[in-house]
């Protein structure tokens, strides 16, 4: 059935009003683009890592989820969840519950980069029925914008502050959206919310509704680490797939397929100069930086492009 | 099982639900974030084609919409980012001042 | 009738399990507690059981996989060992505070460095104050009895709280001794089905866990947390009476032996009970009067009851496989002596540090305890009140 996000919209919301995200923020727009490829009719468990998403979706006594929801930790998401799942598989055979059952698991890129990997590993190898869904948004936000390993180079985060001697994050992004497809499961996609939410929605579906484990990273831009006006989320997610920053693609049984090609390639400057974090790279003695970070992602793009077999 | 809307920060311990659960749906809609509002939407009735395009932008849910149609802002929660006026098409939204 | 067979303590657990088919398992393997889920691995393979087994990446996974699967209405089970525990730590919380009754088998090994597969407490101790009911086991009998009783404690309405099944290492998992078994009809009737109220998979109704919890909340689910554990003495000893009635074996908070006219008594964990039994035995043939206390439940602390059972003793050893660094003593120590700070009568007490990373307890080294009690009754002193036992160079300075 072709994408109709009228249609879409018309489904009961899983992820509700009263939750205590920043205004504007953008893992809040994901959460409710995954949760929307859910059949009605199909339950669901929601299990998050510690993070922005977890102490503003779960605050005693207030949940902002339609679903049974479950937070133990910071890093061990993908583990709970796999918990959750094997018991739905044993009560289910048993003939103890009837329902059917999804198991998605939100966490930020702290959690999933970083100290959830481990855990995200392992239950991706050994194959649980579950999305993993990655709200990345390139630092430690819920603890104050500190560096992780999702954090551009160059970014100004308040572990990899610009100074007199140093001029942001080092090192490069780590590529976890690679890293996903090495583990040679069923699916995984790299998504953000642009246009009418198609990109997203049909991945979101593809991850849910394919047997076995799924993973799916969502570039989900946070205002107040990136530094740019609330308002401007559309604009952000926009430059960044348009400059190929962030490319749109999947990996389907191990096929690539790029989802959107630019039309004309933005300059990655033309992304950057729309956040804060990068503004230090626009002074005149730091042009060096954009030609750095231009060359990166050209080499990224082109490496992508040569994988994806629709191109 | 105890409902959401009977936990409060006065009541005594033995009235906890056991290990912090809740037991039902959505209790966050008790809780009025709309005052963190600093800013506030305009739904431009004359100018909406109903595109839809801004309610799956908003994080806070806070654009329903009901048989395809959008429906008035839930002011109880919208916080007023501003995402809505600026991804809308047809400028059929206009962002004031709280006062 | 019962069933006679020779089995290792690990074989004893995971024959226990094996009765109790639970729903899901999420294991890890490390020394010494390996066998508990490579035997039931087996059983698995073999279809004796339909459980989910979870091979986890790590115990924290393992455990996290407990919770997981606990918290959606699954009979959660787990087994792990020193650092396997100490890698739990945070998780070990989250099962308590979240109100998970998931049952782990410790099987008790020295913590690293350095490394050191052996046997002390070290590793069960030092999480001890999880917020976990901890039964300890001083032979492959009593760890197959306490893990049938095990989930009937920890899943009683008034308790959800985790259970830790504690045994030696290698000293008790390893060692086949003789065993009285239970017919699997008879284990499936005692420990029942695993029937929460509200769990995430429930059809009627969903269920939210872990919270963000305000200091407005915050002490009052402490509170709520504390009181299961106080709810977990009865429910401790009532489940006792019911496997009392059915095998014949009763175990309480703990075991006195030789206790009723004992002026000097020994106060232990675990497998050294045998030794000092022995011990007890031959120095009462001598005609002195010894006794012993065996602790089987240290979470709750039995604290009231221990100070009771010691209330007409003159000088008491308490033994800590476990070292605290607190400069004071080891943690049963410590909490013993608090115990007795409001008992109408002290006896002299000792805290001996003993056993660590698997050096030998052996009869002779229990006499030399009772010597040093008797040594201390002479002087009318107890001092030092903090000492190890069975290493070379003497004990600590500057004390």
């Amino acid at each position: 059935m072709a994408y109709n996000l009228k249609r879409e919209l018309n489904k009961p919301e899983r992820f509700l009003g009263g939750h205590r995200l920043c205004a504007g923020c953008g893992c809040g727009i994901t959460v409710r683009a995954v949760l929307r490829a859910l059949n009605p009719e199909d339950k669901a468990v929601i299990a998050n890592a510690t993070g922005c998403l977890e102490v503003s979706s779960f605050m005693y006594p207030y949940t902002a989820w339609k679903d049974s929801y479950i937070h133990t930790a910071f890093e061990n998401a993908a583990a709970t969840c796999g918990g959750v799942e094997a018991a739905y598989q044993v009560l289910k055979r048993k003939g103890k519950i009837d329902d059917t059952y999804k198991f998605i698991t939100f966490g930020g890129d702290g959690g999933t980069y970083d100290i959830g990997l481990q855990s995200l590993s392992g239950a991706m190898e050994r194959g649980h029925d579950m999305v993993y869904v990655c709200y990345d948004n390139e630092a430690y936000m819920n603890t104050g914008i500190q560096r992780s390993s999702s954090t551009p180079r160059f970014a100004d985060s308040t572990t990899t502050p610009v100074g007199a001697v140093h001029q942001g994050k080092p090192q490069n992004k780590k590529d976890l959206t690679e890293i996903m497809v090495a583990h040679g499961i069923p699916y995984v996609a790299q998504t953000t919310f642009i246009g009418n939410f198609r990109d997203l929605h049909e991945k979101s579906r593809k991850a849910i509704y394919t047997p076995g484990a799924a993973f799916l990273n969502v570039l989900s831009p946070c205002p107040r680490g990136w530094r740019y006006p609330t308002e401007d989320i559309a604009a952000i997610v926009k430059a960044a797939v348009d400059s190929c920053v962030w490319p749109l693609f999947e990996v389907e049984n191990g096929v690539y397929r790029l989802t959107y090609e630019p039309k004309r390639k933005l300059p990655v400057a033309d992304y950057m100069k729309l956040q804060g974090r990068f503004a230090h790279c626009f002074k005149k003695e730091n042009e060096w930086m954009l030609e750095q970070a231009q060359q990166w992602v050209d080499e990224k793009w082109n490496a992508l492009l040569e994988k994806c077999t629709n191109t | 099982m105890k409902p959401a809307k009977e936990i409060h920060e006065n009541i005594r311990w033995q009235d906890m639900t056991p290990g912090c659960e809740i037991y039902e749906s959505g209790t966050s809609m008790l809780t009025r974030t709309g005052e963190w509002r600093v800013i506030t939407p305009k739904w431009l009735q004359e100018k909406c084609k109903q595109c839809l395009l801004c309610a799956p932008f908003c994080p806070d849910s806070s654009i329903p919409v009901h048989e395809g149609k959008r429906m008035e802002f839930d002011y109880d929660h919208c916080k007023g980012c501003g995402i809505c006026a600026k991804v809308c098409p047809f400028a059929a939204i206009e962002f004031q001042e709280e006062v | 009738m019962s069933i006679r067979e020779r089995l290792s303590g690990n074989e004893a657990v995971a024959y226990a399990m094996r009765q109790i088919n639970p729903d899901v398992m999420g294991a890890f393997p490390i020394t010494p507690s390996t066998e508990i889920p490579q035997i039931y691995s087996r059983y698995i393979a073999d279809g004796k059981v339909d459980t989910e087994f979870v091979a986890v990446e790590s115990e924290h996974s393992a455990l996290s996989t407990c919770i997981g699967a606990e918290a959606a209405g699954a009979r959660a089970v787990t087994a792990t060992s020193s650092a396997g525990l100490a890698f739990m730590w945070e998780l070990l919380h989250v099962a308590s505070s979240s109100r998970l009754p998931i049952t782990l088998a410790c099987v008790c090994r020295a913590l690293t460095g350095p490394i050191n597969i052996n046997n002390d407490h070290s590793d069960a101790m030092n999480a001890r104050d999880a917020g976990w009911i901890q039964i300890y086991a001083e032979n492959n009998q009593e760890a197959y009895d306490n893990y049938l009783q095990a989930m009937p404690i920890a899943e009683h309405p008034d308790v959800r709280l985790p259970i830790m099944v504690c045994q030696d290492g290698f000293i008790t998992s390893h060692s086949v001794e003789n065993i009285e078994l239970l017919e699997d009809e008879k284990v499936k009737a005692f420990v029942g089905e695993y029937t929460p109220e509200n769990y995430l998979l429930k059809h009627e109704n969903p269920l939210a866990v872990g919270p963000y919890g305000v200091s407005a909340y915050y002490m009052e689910a402490k509170m709520a947390q504390a009181q299961a554990m106080v709810n977990a003495k009865q429910v401790i000893l009532d489940v006792g009476r019911s496997y009392a009635e059915l095998t014949g074996r009763y175990y309480g908070f703990f075991e006195s032996y030789c206790m009723e006219d004992a002026e000097t008594a020994i106060v232990l964990i675990g497998s050294s009970a045998g030794t000092a039994r022995v011990c007890v035995d031959m120095l009462r043939a001598q005609g002195r009067k010894v006794g012993m206390i065996k602790v089987r439940v240290y979470r709750p602390f039995p604290g009231e009851e221990l100070a009771q059972a010691l209330e007409n003793v003159k000088a008491v050893a308490v033994m800590d496989k476990c070292e605290s660094y607190s400069t004071h003593g080891g943690p049963l120590g410590a909490e013993l002596r608090s115990a007795l700070y409001d008992a109408q009568q002290h006896p002299l007490l000792i805290n001996f540090v003993y056993g660590l990373g698997g050096r030998d307890f052996a009869v002779t080294d229990c006499e030399m305890v009772f010597n040093a009690l008797e040594e201390a009754l002479q002087k009318g002193s107890a001092k030092p009140v903090y000492r190890h036992l069975g290493q070379r160079g003497g004990d600590l300075r500057g004390l």
